[in-house]
């Protein structure tokens, strides 16, 4: 094999959004990795300065199609805090029945259909449906599952339309969630027999001494409420955030980067920080589902994420059904008033590829200020790059083609969402030739 | 049996909502592709066929001059092209930097301003090529996505209303809440098609789905500013998801100059 090599992919694929990467090796040397991010910018930020507070969660919705939940909890919280006003304990039983159905839906999502064909052979969900009809099937199902608990609850599952600043508009009716119960029934028994299918799966050795960060709560598995912890030891209050993470721009690198401070090192979160970090607070079937796994956990491999995902899909089915069996009034008032009036607010939860933190500014005028939103995949991206430094090595020894697809695989073990990058830097990189925008 | 018809899928800017409705139709998707070549859909598949193609989907807008090129390349691929959602329909929410200077908002998000790269407008795919079909919503429906694949696919026009979110208000049984409750709702010059979820929940509807054909947004407004609705409320309130759509650009212009 020659010298000096090029893996590159020109447009990632099965990602949300749009990227692209290029290693550069000399032997068995990394000399350059890059995940270039060409998705055009997208104000979120500056068009947020102005709007009223209750547009908020429609407008952060549609930062991204596919987690929209996470984007609007995220801003509600932040806001909520700015007001300081307080949801019921109803409220956020139900807040949190949103994101599980959010949870099911996306994590089915990739695991079966944009990253189980990575460990199958095959290029898509779509053509291993042909081999695996039954499997994709069933995935489908509990996917639908999952988009009707947004249904139900939001109004629709792609951007919500039910979420707002101290509540709901309208508390879902206790005949329509219970009528959910047998197919999520169905779909907790069915979550089980995937974290199984997808245990067995062959998982390329890359351990990585990850800084796992997370949001924690003391007795329940992280959706939307706790502190930002971290493997490290770090625990601390979501307002203090900033003090312990910053977006940095990296000389070796074309984007902008989250990093932890004070070392200025990558971390990663996601499902396999979450399990990493809040491993006691999962349901007991999930930890059932972790135990018939047979990988140890915390785990290192972020190839295994996708059995987390699965992990936490039986965590969220049994979670709901939990919540839907003990609601059985509507609560008297669906969300909490409030007054417009500055202030400031800042929150994170977990998105299902990881914690998204939002900070918010009212102005006296009652309209927002100032708005900063932190999405996951911008957090990841620093790990991505790192962990591609540590695992082309490994793959070097094979030929371009196979290679490349190799590390688009442990792309995808990230679940990244490009499109949700609010704020993804294009930076030019000075090799003495055009930059290329996409 | 004839060749089964090849369909690509293309994403401009955008938050990959629409393209996800295709995988969000769990009842169909396998159907749909037993019966549709899906050559190009990267979203979801790593295999690409070559073009041309005969569907091509097109979601997000034009924000960069890259994709201003971009977007007559696929135009040539393409024999019917389709933009799907409110972004490459009406330009979107990006196009909300219309009203705006861009240069201010890139130092307010951006650390190093000199590396963006964007345009100063963000526009619809028909400002720039000739669009066959337009399918409306933010996000669209995933029903009248089917229908609209499977009339492609048999060589019809497909189904999909153009009358206002009124009717659909009606045929659900929902309680005006305009005229019950005082709420400034955009339903009667909004194309239905979401099914009327927004009044369902006792809030307005906020234009997902662009202004209706022959809509009078400014009538509209005229209407609730006499209802004592403040105007600026009523301009973001059409500067949501379609504000570059010509019927609601114009009402909310008006209603914010009137208002200086």
């Amino acid at each position: 094999m020659p010298a000096n090599r090029t893996f590159e992919v020109k447009a990632l694929s099965r990602v949300e959004g749009e990227g692209a990467l290029y290693v550069k090796l000399n032997g068995n040397e990394v000399e350059h990795v890059e995940l270039n991010i060409y998705e055009p910018p997208r104000f979120f930020e500056s068009f947020l300065r102005g709007r009223s507070i209750h547009e908020v969660p429609d407008i952060t919705a549609r930062i991204c199609g596919i987690c929209p939940v996470a984007y609007q909890m995220s801003a509600c919280h932040a806001l909520e805090k700015a007001l300081g006003i307080k949801t019921s304990p109803e409220i956020r039983t139900l807040r949190r029945l949103l994101y599980c159905g959010e949870w099911i839906e996306s994590h089915v999502l990739h695991m079966f259909l944009l990253h189980a064909p990575d460990f199958l052979g095959y290029e898509s969900g779509i053509s291993m449906a042909g081999d695996h009809r039954e499997v994709v099937e069933k995935a489908l199902r509990m996917k639908k599952i999952g988009n009707e608990l947004l249904e139900v609850l939001g109004g629709r599952a792609i951007h919500p339309i039910n979420v707002t600043v101290g509540g709901f508009y309208r508390a879902p009716s206790v005949s329509a969630l219970k009528l959910m119960l047998p197919d999520l029934e169905w779909g907790l028994g069915a979550a089980h027999e995937m974290v199984d299918l997808v245990s067995t799966f062959e998982f390329p050795d890359l351990e990585v001494d990850y800084e796992c960060v997370a949001v924690k709560h003391p007795t329940e598995y992280p959706m939307n409420e706790g502190n930002v912890a971290s493997t490290s030891g770090l625990n601390i209050p979501p307002e203090h955030y900033e003090k312990h993470f910053e977006e940095r721009h990296m000389p070796q690198s074309t984007a902008l980067h989250s990093v932890k401070l004070p070392e200025g090192k990558p971390y990663l979160v996601g499902p396999l920080s979450r399990i990493n970090l809040c491993f006691d607070q999962l349901t007991a079937e999930a930890k059932r589902a972790a135990e018939r796994s047979r990988i140890e956990w915390p785990s290192r491999n972020n190839f295994k994420s996708i059995v987390a995902r699965g992990i936490e899909t039986v965590d969220a089915f049994e979670e709901a059904i939990g919540i839907i069996k003990s609601y059985h009034a509507e609560p008297a008032q669906s969300r909490v008033a409030y007054t417009p009036k500055p202030g400031s607010g800042c929150h994170a939860t977990e998105a299902p590829r990881g914690l998204i933190w939002h900070r918010y500014r009212i102005g006296d005028d009652g309209l927002i200020a100032e708005a900063k939103i932190v999405p996951p995949t911008s957090q990841n991206q620093g790990q991505i790059e790192s962990d591609l430094r540590a695992y082309v090595p490994k793959v070097a020894s094979f030929d371009d083609a196979v290679a490349t697809h190799k590390c688009e695989h442990m792309i995808r073990n990230y679940d990244p969402c490009i499109s949700c990058s609010t704020h993804f830097l294009k930076v030019k990189i000075d090799r003495g030739e055009p930059v290329t925008t996409g | 049996m004839a060749a089964k018809p090849k369909l690509a899928v293309y994403k401009f800017a955008s938050c990959d909502g629409c393209q996800l409705s295709l995988l969000d139709a769990e009842d169909e998707l396998l159907a749909v592709a037993d019966v549709v070549e899906i050559a190009y859909f990267l979203e979801a598949r790593t295999a690409v066929q070559e073009g041309p193609y005969d569907v091509g989907l097109v979601e997000g807008s034009i924000t960069t001059k890259h994709d201003v090129e971009r977007i007559k390349e696929v135009r040539k691929q393409c024999r019917f092209l389709v933009t799907i959602g409110a972004c490459a329909t009406a330009g979107g929410i990006q196009a909300l930097r219309n009203w705006r200077d861009v240069n201010d908002f890139i130092s307010h998000v951006y650390a190093h301003p000199e590396y963006i790269n964007t345009l100063k407008t963000s526009t619809p795919v028909a400002e720039h090529v000739f669009v066959d079909f337009e399918l409306r919503g933010c996000p669209i429906n995933k029903k009248q996505l089917v229908e609209l694949v499977a009339a492609l696919v048999h060589g019809r026009k497909p189904r999909v209303p153009t009358y206002s979110v009124c009717v659909e208000c009606k045929r659900r049984d929902t309680v005006c809440v305009a005229v019950a409750r005082g709420i400034a709702c955009l339903g009667p010059v909004t194309q239905a098609g979401c099914g009327a979820i927004c009044p369902s929940y006792y809030r307005e509807c906020f234009g997902c789905y662009g202004p209706k054909e022959n809509a009078n947004s400014m009538s509209l407004g005229q209407h609730y500013l006499a209802a004592g609705k403040p105007s600026m409320q009523l301009v973001r309130l059409l500067r949501n998801f379609n504000g570059h759509a010509a019927d609601f650009a114009t009402a909310s212009t008006a209603l914010e100059t009137a208002n200086k």
